[in-house]
């Protein structure tokens, strides 16, 4: 999981790793160890129900795993592999949902309500500002003159 | 018979429940003084009944009572004694009757402390906890009635899961549970606030120690909770997005939006409404959390009891609640909106920036948690959000909260001049370009521009801790003296942002910086991880008290001296036949060597699985996460709440005798 | 009675927050209340297979009758058929067996099996032991043919009609009431359609 945030969220800069096996897999290279690495932490293990290939120790996993590690030995692309996993079980597979129509929502929300926040923020602080001049009537005043008062003699 | 007795208790509860539910809130409505005098005994009592029924069913526990089905269930004769208390919350019924037993003890001491309160305040949050209590109590008896006999008794019970069988996720429950629940108090006062279309900055300082207590259990209880799978699990992650997570998680962050709104209510009178919102949608969460869990509406990690009868029920009683209170923000909190002014540039406008965020956060970690369950039913297919989705929109959404934690604290109420605000934070700014590029550069590895921004942003907010401190001081005569003038919720303040900081530190470093390994290994074989070499020595055969286990031996190198040993064991528990990993981990401050075992591989060769990790300052998640309660502690036994409680009681006394 | 403090006059009150946006929590309330109801009649369990619609994944296999034959994806044409995905670790394909034989003895359709990630001679045995309802059986060892067919969790029923198109699936032990509401009325409609 730590790794997974570290690899999938913002940054498109790079992790360090010096490792050169994984779940008993030798790599030829870190590129192709990299790319296990974010894969199966991408792919839902499917008997688990929520935890990540790379996470599971259940049978499929393994198994998928070891399809994974073929795939990702054998030069098949990031897409290729992707495809080939959600032919078979489908989107629930993946934990990154694909940006599509169905996901659009899903994608998009996040940003459409940071904006429309900032914008209400904006629009709400305008008034308030503008709220600064503002009428006081003399019974307020009034009644405020008498609390600071009595905030003074108890003091 | 004793548990009878138990069943007993908790349907005169119920009774009880309803009397206090009912004749103080008539008595609100009615202005009958005499009615709303009820809902302190009824408290009161209703608690003592709950309290019984729990005693009952801790009682059958600890006795191996398994002619209870819940017992039975849940139990078993060779638990140690410490599980069989703690496993009375071990499933679903009986963390039911404990979240009922929250409910009606944080109404109890409510009640205690009533005194404090006008007594029509008092007695209206006293009835809409009763409702609530109603609620959760038919849910109990009718769905969920822990008491229930099972005929013939079994000779032996089926055991507590063993993922429970653990000292911290023994207590992790109940703090989690009092977080939950505990946000039903300010929930109440702002019910009884829109109820009445009144609220002083009094209410406002009558509410804050509840919600900052809520806040500190749910703080907690998360925290834990973080740390157990982090060591329980097996595979070093301590962070799921998991949606039982999510449901902890969303009523935090629009608590932790409540109580700095409930801040800016109480020393500004402004942002009413929104500190009522934050307050109703807290409790909400906490009952949608509720809802989730035992639903099974969706599919989760953890092991809880689920039932789609059960699922109605909650769902029912959620709708209800939130609907009925939601209606009442429709149509009473306008009266409620304020006028106070404030600038762009204040206090006042950095928390309610922040609280919007934290909103806008929480809303998308509900889209995440719930997208899949929307799409299916609109038939749009199965699919999945997990960490890889909730880790890219959670993380751009926190940069500018943690970004402006630094500024709501320094900057003034009302209004602040941007000069003076810029000169205030240069040296913070300034300082933590420095250490975070210095640290970076004393880290091994390649040097990571994320790890550099997210130690920038927590340097950040740590130095304009110190800037505030520096400031307190200055006009003060004498630093002790300063030191000791300086209120408990300051120092609380402070803590808990240095505790936010530390927390950014430890989720920046862990995740870049770890390094792991998933190998096969047989006997003597050694794994080189950055500078440590780890040697698999043995692994032998054990015996536990209700397991059995494979335990290793993994030795430890660090520059050809030896470091240390570690015991990670496989375990087989006797009676569920579950398979649990548990880790065997050395932390310090710096670094965390997590080594588990897996299954043995291959029997000809003796090649065990093992998964080795080296995670530097990842022990500061959870350090951050206890400095966050620390200073939640502070800033609730902050004396200024009890003082200021009895002289707004004197002041509203002497209204009343003007008013009549 | 009331005198202005400032010179200016207060803003225009079409700037405030309208009365309406207070409606707004409880409406996203509702609407995610009426997806919760519907969300409880699903199973969360149950995932829906792509292969739907496709044609059967290509594989050959030995048969478990006799290793040295091969069974093949061309074997499942020319008629509607079952597919089974079974193994004796497996204990709810043990609960299915008594039902899988029924089906056979009706001798309305033809089960096939993958014999799933399991040891050969335990298969034989186990059919042996117990009756055999497969007409053939092909031995997926390792598992790979397995993942060809989106297999994730046993005992998994496939329906494949005459063009070796899947048409169903069912996860999970086939009880006879499946068998009699879902399964059989498909196998006779599949039947009919081919006739048109």
């Amino acid at each position: 999981m730590a790794y997974k945030i570290a690899c999938l969220c913002l940054l498109l800069f790079f992790v360090t790793t010096s490792s050169a096996e994984i779940a008993g897999f030798p790599f030829e290279s870190e590129a192709q160890e990299q790319r296990f690495r974010e894969l199966s932490a991408e792919l839902r293990c499917l008997v688990c129900q929520n935890q990540s290939l790379a996470d599971s120790n259940a049978g499929l996993a393994q198994d998928l795993r070891s399809e994974l590690y073929q795939q990702v030995l054998g030069g098949n692309s990031n897409n290729q592999i992707i495809n080939f996993m959600t032919d078979r079980y489908g989107d629930f597979i993946l934990y990154k949902p694909r940006f599509a129509t169905k996901t659009l929502l899903l994608w998009l929300t996040p940003i459409l309500l940071f904006i429309v926040g900032i914008f209400c923020l904006i629009r709400f602080s305008k008034f308030r500002n503008q709220r600064q001049q503002t009428q006081v009537s003399e019974e307020d005043l009034q009644k405020i003159r008498a609390l600071l008062q009595a905030e003074e003699e108890k003091r | 018979m004793i548990p009878e007795l138990g069943h007993f208790a908790l349907i005169l509860a119920l009774a009880v429940a309803l009397v206090q539910a009912i004749i103080p809130g008539m008595g609100l409505l009615r202005r009958r003084a005499d009615w709303m005098a009820i809902a302190k005994p009824a408290a009161l009592i209703q608690f003592a009944l709950v309290l019984l029924a729990y005693g009952i069913l801790t009682y059958s526990f600890i006795v191996h009572d398994f002619s209870v089905l819940y017992v039975a269930n849940t139990s078993n004769s060779e638990l140690p004694l410490i599980y069989r208390i703690s496993g009375v919350w071990g499933a679903h019924e009986g963390s039911l009757l404990l979240w009922v037993l929250i409910l009606s003890a944080w109404t109890a001491i409510l009640a205690m402390y009533s005194k404090h309160y006008p007594v029509d305040m008092g007695a209206g949050v006293i009835s809409v906890l009763g409702f609530i209590s109603i609620g959760f109590l038919l849910f109990s008896l009718f769905t969920s009635n822990p008491f229930i006999r099972l005929f013939p008794v079994p000779i032996d019970g089926g055991d507590l899961n063993p993922l429970l069988q653990d000292p911290v996720m023994a207590i992790h429950p109940p703090m989690l549970y009092m977080g939950y629940v505990g946000f039903a108090v300010p929930f109440a006062f702002a019910i009884v606030a829109l109820v009445q279309g009144k609220l002083d900055t009094a209410w406002a300082r009558w509410v804050r120690p509840w919600a900052l207590t809520a806040w500190v259990c749910l703080t907690g209880g998360i925290t834990l909770g973080s740390w157990w799978a982090y060591y329980e699990l097996g595979w070093g992650g301590w962070w799921f997005w998991d949606p039982v997570e999510n449901a902890s998680f969303m009523p935090w962050l629009t608590g932790t939006a409540l109580i700095h709104s409930l801040a800016v209510t109480e020393k500004r009178h402004a942002l009413r409404n929104w500190t009522i919102l934050l307050a109703i949608i807290s409790f909400s969460l906490s009952l949608l959390g509720t809802f989730l869990v035992r639903s099974g509406v969706l599919t989760s990690v953890h092991a809880f009891a689920s039932d789609p009868t059960r699922g109605i029920y909650v769902l029912a009683f959620l709708g209800l609640v939130v609907g009925i209170s939601l209606s009442l923000f429709a149509f009473r909190a306008w009266q409620l909106r304020t006028l106070t002014p404030f600038s762009l540039i204040s206090r006042e406008m950095a928390l309610l920036t922040n609280s919007v965020l934290l909103l806008v956060t929480m809303l998308t970690v509900l889209l995440g948690t719930l997208y899949p369950l929307i799409l299916e039913a609109l038939g749009g297919g199965k699919i999945s959000v997990g960490p890889p989705y909730f880790s890219r929109v959670f993380i751009p959404l926190m940069i500018p909260v943690v970004f402006l934690v630094a500024i709501g604290s320094l900057i003034r109420w009302r209004e602040d001049s941007l000069s003076t605000l810029i000169k205030q934070l240069r040296t913070p700014a300034i300082l933590a370009i420095v250490f975070a590029s210095v640290i970076l550069l004393l880290l091994p590895g390649k040097a990571s521009f994320t790890a550099w921004f997210a130690l920038l942003l927590a340097f950040w907010v740590i130095n304009s801790c110190f800037v505030q401190l520096q400031q307190r001081l200055r006009h003060s005569q004498g630093l002790l003296q300063g030191l000791r003038r300086t209120p408990r919720g300051w120092y609380g303040m402070i803590l808990a942002h240095i505790g936010l900081g530390f927390t950014v530190i430890g989720i920046a470093l862990s995740s870049v910086y770890s390094q792991e390994q998933d190998v096969h290994m047989v006997k003597g074989d050694t794994r080189t991880l950055g500078e440590y070499r780890f040697e698999l020595v043995d692994v032998e055969r054990i015996t536990g008290p209700n397991y059995q286990a494979d335990m290793g031996t993994i030795r430890i190198y660090k520059d050809e001296k030896e470091l240390m040993t570690l015991h990670p064991e496989k375990r087989i528990y006797n009676v569920r036949k579950n398979v649990m990993t548990e880790a065997a981990i050395h932390s310090n401050l710096l670094r965390d060597l997590y080594v588990s075992l897996g299954e043995q591989r291959n029997a000809n060769t003796g090649a065990w699985s093992v998964r080795l990790y080296y995670k530097p300052f990842i022990l500061w998640i959870w350090l951050g996460g206890l400095f966050m309660v620390l200073g939640g502690l502070l800033a609730v036994t902050d004396k200024r709440y009890r003082l200021e409680v009895k002289q707004e009681k004197v002041k509203l006394d002497a209204n009343h005798v003007t008013a009549s | 009675m009331s005198q202005p403090v400032e010179s200016q006059v207060a803003s225009p009150q079409g700037q405030r927050p309208k009365r309406w946006v207070y409606l707004l929590p409880l409406g996203l309330f509702v609407v995610l209340m009426v997806f919760f109801f519907f969300g409880l009649g699903l199973n969360p369990r149950l995932l829906p297979s792509p292969l739907i619609g496709q044609p059967t994944p290509e594989f050959s296999l030995p048969k478990l009758s006799n290793p040295d034959e091969l069974f093949q994806h061309t074997d499942l044409k020319g008629e509607v058929s079952l597919l089974n995905i079974w193994a004796t670790w497996c204990t709810s394909c043990r609960q299915e067996h008594p039902v899988l034989m029924k089906i056979a003895e009706s001798e309305e359709v033809p089960i096939y099996g993958l014999y799933y990630k399991d040891i050969p001679a335990q298969g034989v045995v186990w059919l042996q032991d117990y009756g055999d309802p497969y007409r053939e059986n092909a031995v997926d060892e390792n598992g790979k043919v397995g993942i060809e067919w989106g297999a994730y969790g046993t005992p998994e029923t496939f329906l494949i009609d005459q063009k070796g198109i899947i048409r169903y699936k069912h996860v999970g032990p086939i009880s006879w009431h499946d068998w009699e509401t879902t399964l059989l009325p498909m196998i006779n409609s599949l039947r009919n359609n081919n006739g048109v």
